[in-house]
């Protein structure tokens, strides 16, 4: 016990005296998930739209004034015709153009419909998209207050109910995700680096003929990094909640045990890259090529799986960070309990045990 | 020098799939020796080491350290060596106190004790003044130094070095074999590698690795006489081109 003090003593001087480990382990999550609070949102807020307003009637204002009231659209400027459309989308004033047709109020009137065209500057689909959605609810509301007054023969209503995320705020999915991103860089890459960092520095083979066993060295490289880890998960779970009004439906201590599994799970990864590799540098470039992009791209952390190709989803599968970030939305978002996710927990377990076998298998071949 | 043996080698072979690196070796080094383990590099007298020092399995033969079985009782052998890898074993980032705390803590020496080896230690190496600074700072000289007598921290019974005086100055090796001779003196046995041929004129005895064969043992001086030559240099060359 004292030889592992020790020992780990040794592994938080070299975290502490490097720049490099410093920024990653405590700048990084910091920094990511601010960036993804504030800076990379999937909302719309006060965009920038213009009016061609053809027909300039009573009915038209209403509309107009409606969507000028709503926080999401910004009225830049009125154009007077067809011509203007495309020399503004090219300055990039506005990313949206409303049209209303001739003679509106007079349409509604004779032919109980009138025209409104929305022209969306999709160089960035997902928010003309949003863009769309959004003039849509609001014309549909206008229509709906109309008709409540003037009781039409018949009418099928949508009532929605968003559960678990109301507000739509993105940063509910970007909250998980980067604790998840930042949990596998931490450990599986933090540790990969500094267990081949002794092999490069030839330390290694000193601390392999001393008395300690591989056992001892690895989980005394290893020990500090889940601490590490465990503080970092607290920091992003804390910033989530006070900064972004995160809840935590569940119980926090299933969410902390959650989270001590999948880093260990990142641990056991790393061990298992640093058994592949010779080099500081090798190391870093399977752990970034091999696990950050997966883990960002097909752990359903950005991209929704479900809209994925089939080969793609079945693929997803096999990342452990699919499961995990199913695992604390269930918990901070749907307050599940463990009966619920048992599945992925269990998932989570088997994979962890698959890696540790298999890092013990190729260290042992190494020792030969 | 006694005539108790310390390490006994039988028949140890390791072979690499078809290759082998070392084939069918035996020898004897005996207690308080200095024992110059010679070869060009790729003879195979790394491997041969490292299966001395419990950190490769030999594919065949027998070894003995300090009278434990490496196949069997490995831990023992551990305990009862140091080590002085080619490349320079201590932490940049820890200072030489950190190093030593560290280095003595794996192998269990006590907090007193470690602060006992500490004061000793950098008053032996006049390094009072630097106990605090990082080893990363220190001359490489200084660096050898300290490392081999970081591997004698636990008082081991033998002490292997693999080439520990790659890259340093003549005045440095020369003050790095003072050291090796004081730790002989006091009863150590020393096993060391080297390719410089000067230095195997200072071992007690030397064997000469030649493609995973060895090829000569013995002191020095019988060595220069049987192979009727001047320097330890021409021994080796002597070999290398019988092999040939």
């Amino acid at each position: 016990m004292k030889r592992f003090i020790g020992f780990v003593t040794k592994e938080f001087y070299h975290i502490f005296r490097d720049k490099r480990s410093m920024f990653i382990l405590f700048g990084m999550p910091i920094a990511q998930i601010m960036l993804f609070g504030f800076a990379i949102t999937n909302e719309i807020n006060n965009v920038n739209i213009a009016i061609l307003d053809k027909s300039k009637d009573t009915k038209t204002q209403k509309i107009i004034n409606k969507i000028s009231a709503s926080k999401y659209f910004y009225i830049e400027q009125e154009i007077s015709s067809e011509y203007q459309i495309e020399s503004i989308f090219k300055k990039g004033k506005v990313k949206a153009v409303l049209v209303f047709e001739n003679h509106f109020v007079k349409n509604l009137q004779t032919q109980k419909q009138a025209k409104v065209q929305v022209i969306t500057d999709a160089t960035d689909p997902n928010i003309a998209n949003t863009i769309t959605n959004y003039v849509n609810a609001i014309l549909q509301n206008h229509t709906q207050e109309i008709n409540n007054t003037n009781q039409p023969a018949y009418q099928i209503q949508t009532q929605t109910q968003l559960y678990y995320n109301p507000e739509l705020k993105s940063v509910f999915t970007f909250v998980p995700g980067v604790m998840t991103v930042i949990l596998m860089l931490v450990s599986a890459m933090m540790t990969s680096i500094s267990i081949t960092r002794e092999k490069e520095l030839g330390t290694m083979e000193v601390l392999l003929v001393s008395p300690l066993n591989p056992l001892q060295v690895i989980l005394g490289k290893v020990f500090p990094y889940i601490f590490l880890s465990i503080i970092n998960a607290t920091v992003i779970v804390v910033l989530g909640v006070f900064v972004f009004g995160m809840p935590i439906e569940g119980s926090i201590l299933l969410l902390a045990f959650e989270s001590i599994l999948f880093i260990i799970t990142a641990l056991s990864l790393g061990i298992l890259i640093s058994t592949l590799s010779n080099s500081q540098q090798t190391a870093m470039m399977i752990s970034l090529m091999g696990l950050m992009l997966p883990v960002i791209i097909l752990s359903g952390f950005i991209f929704p799986l479900s809209s994925m190709p089939l080969p793609l989803q079945v693929i997803s599968n096999i990342i452990p960070a699919k499961w995990f970030i199913i695992i604390i939305k269930a918990i901070m978002l749907k307050g599940a309990s463990i009966e619920i996710i048992w599945k992925e927990t269990l998932i989570l377990i088997g994979m962890t045990l698959f890696f540790i076998v298999l890092s013990i298998k190729k260290y042992k071949i190494r020792l030969e | 020098m006694s005539q108790e043996k310390i390490i006994e080698v039988k028949n140890l072979s390791k072979k690499f799939g078809s290759f082998t690196a070392v084939d069918n070796i035996s020898f004897d080094v005996y207690k308080g020796e200095i024992f110059g383990f010679l070869g060009a590099n790729g003879a195979g007298k790394t491997t041969a080491m490292k299966m001395l020092i419990g950190i490769s399995r030999p594919t065949s033969g027998e070894v003995t350290v300090a009278g434990y079985d490496v196949k069997t009782a490995a831990e023992m052998v551990k305990k009862s060596i140091g080590y002085m890898s080619q490349r320079f074993s201590m932490y940049d980032d820890l200072t030489i106190k950190e190093n030593i705390t560290f280095f003595g803590g794996i192998y269990g020496l006590s907090r007193n004790k470690i602060k006992e080896k500490t004061a000793q230690l950098v008053s032996e190496l006049g390094l009072e003044d630097a106990v605090d600074k990082l080893v990363g700072d220190l001359p490489l000289g200084w660096k050898q130094k300290l490392s081999f007598s970081v591997a004698l921290l636990h008082e081991p019974k033998i002490v292997f070095l693999d080439e520990p005086t790659g890259g340093v100055d003549p005045i440095t090796r020369r003050q790095f074999w003072e050291m090796i001779y004081a730790e002989a003196h006091k009863g150590t046995t020393i096993f060391v590698t080297t390719h410089y041929m000067d230095e195997a004129e200072y071992c007690d005895r030397v064997s000469i690795m030649v493609e995973g064969h060895i090829e000569a043992l013995d002191t020095p001086k019988n060595l220069k006489q049987q192979f009727n030559v001047e320097s330890m240099n021409d021994v080796f060359l002597k070999l290398a081109r019988n092999v040939e």
